[in-house]
């Protein structure tokens, strides 16, 4: 079973996903983030799925189930990237990801948790400021 | 090609997507059809505790398309209605994998008893 791996960039855990996940393999990815958010105290997780080429409703719970996770330990959860292929098939599948959050891109996933993040715990540290930069 | 792991899941969507890419399909009917492949193989390993699948491309007239079956000898499946019910799952499921395959293909075919097993065919015509 494939591992996916999880960046810590800031405060922030960045998940790329990008092998063609089996069910195994989305429950690790599950228990992984719980213990990294916990460990890290990260504010923020990024899942960019633009590399993913489908989503059925395993894959789509586990957004949800991550996006649950997180609140407990007071982090926000944002999907970013996902294919306009891949949003027609899960609305037609019936999946409407009602309390995930989603970005269009990596950048604009990185600004909102920036932004809940500060309205949750005022301004955010200077490693926080810019995850971005980071990577760049 | 046999349904017996995870991993069979994975190989039935890479498969599913070869033969989609093969008839041309678009990809928004490519992404579709392997994603009902997908419920429907995970479908076979779950409740039917493994099987088969079957995937090929068929044609009817000028029309080319893609068939995937899924067969197993599990238990079945006893009030139909009710397991093509969206949100219905006998598990922990979303109850999505049938309800909405349904919806993603063009043809969807169930056949099913209890005690005996269960097949589902579904087909994706080319537009
Ligand atoms: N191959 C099968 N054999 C026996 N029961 C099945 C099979 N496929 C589906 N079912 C039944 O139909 C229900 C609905 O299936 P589905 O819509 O895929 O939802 P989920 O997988 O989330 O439970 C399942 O919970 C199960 O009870
Ligand atoms: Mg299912």
């Amino acid at each position: 079973m494939e591992r996916v791996p999880i960046l810590k960039i800031g405060g922030v855990l960045l998940v790329s996903i990008q092998i063609d996940l089996q069910d195994q393999s989305v429950l690790a990815l599950q228990e992984d983030l719980a213990e990294k958010i916990s460990t890290t105290g990260a504010h923020g997780v990024v899942i960019d799925i633009s590399a993913v080429e489908i989503v059925d409703s395993f894959i789509g719970r586990m957004f949800a189930t991550i996006a649950s996770i997180s609140q407990l330990f007071d982090a926000d959860t944002v999907v970013v990237g996902m294919r306009p292929a891949v949003a027609i098939t899960l609305v037609e599948l019936g999946l409407t990801l009602g309390g995930v959050r989603t970005a269009l891109d990596l950048e604009r996933g990185m600004k909102i948790l920036r932004v809940l993040g500060e309205q949750r715990r005022g301004p955010s540290s200077d490693e926080d400021a810019d995850p971005l930069r980071a990577l760049l | 090609m046999p349904i017996t792991e995870d991993g069979d899941v994975v190989r039935v969507r890479q498969l599913a997507r070869n033969y989609a890419q093969q008839v041309a399909l678009s990809l928004v009917d490519q992404t579709k059809l392997v994603t009902a492949t997908s419920e429907l193989a995970r479908n076979t390993l779950i409740y039917g505790g493994g099987g088969v699948a079957h995937i090929e491309i068929v044609a009817d007239g000028r029309r080319r398309g893609v068939r995937a079956s899924f067969r197993d000898e599990g238990p079945g499946i006893p009030d139909v209605s009710l397991a093509l019910a969206d949100g219905w799952s006998s598990g922990k499921g979303l109850g999505l994998g049938l309800s909405g395959a349904r919806r993603l293909v063009d043809e969807f075919d169930l056949d099913t008893e209890v005690g005996r097993g269960t097949s589902v065919t579904v087909v994706k015509w080319k537009r």
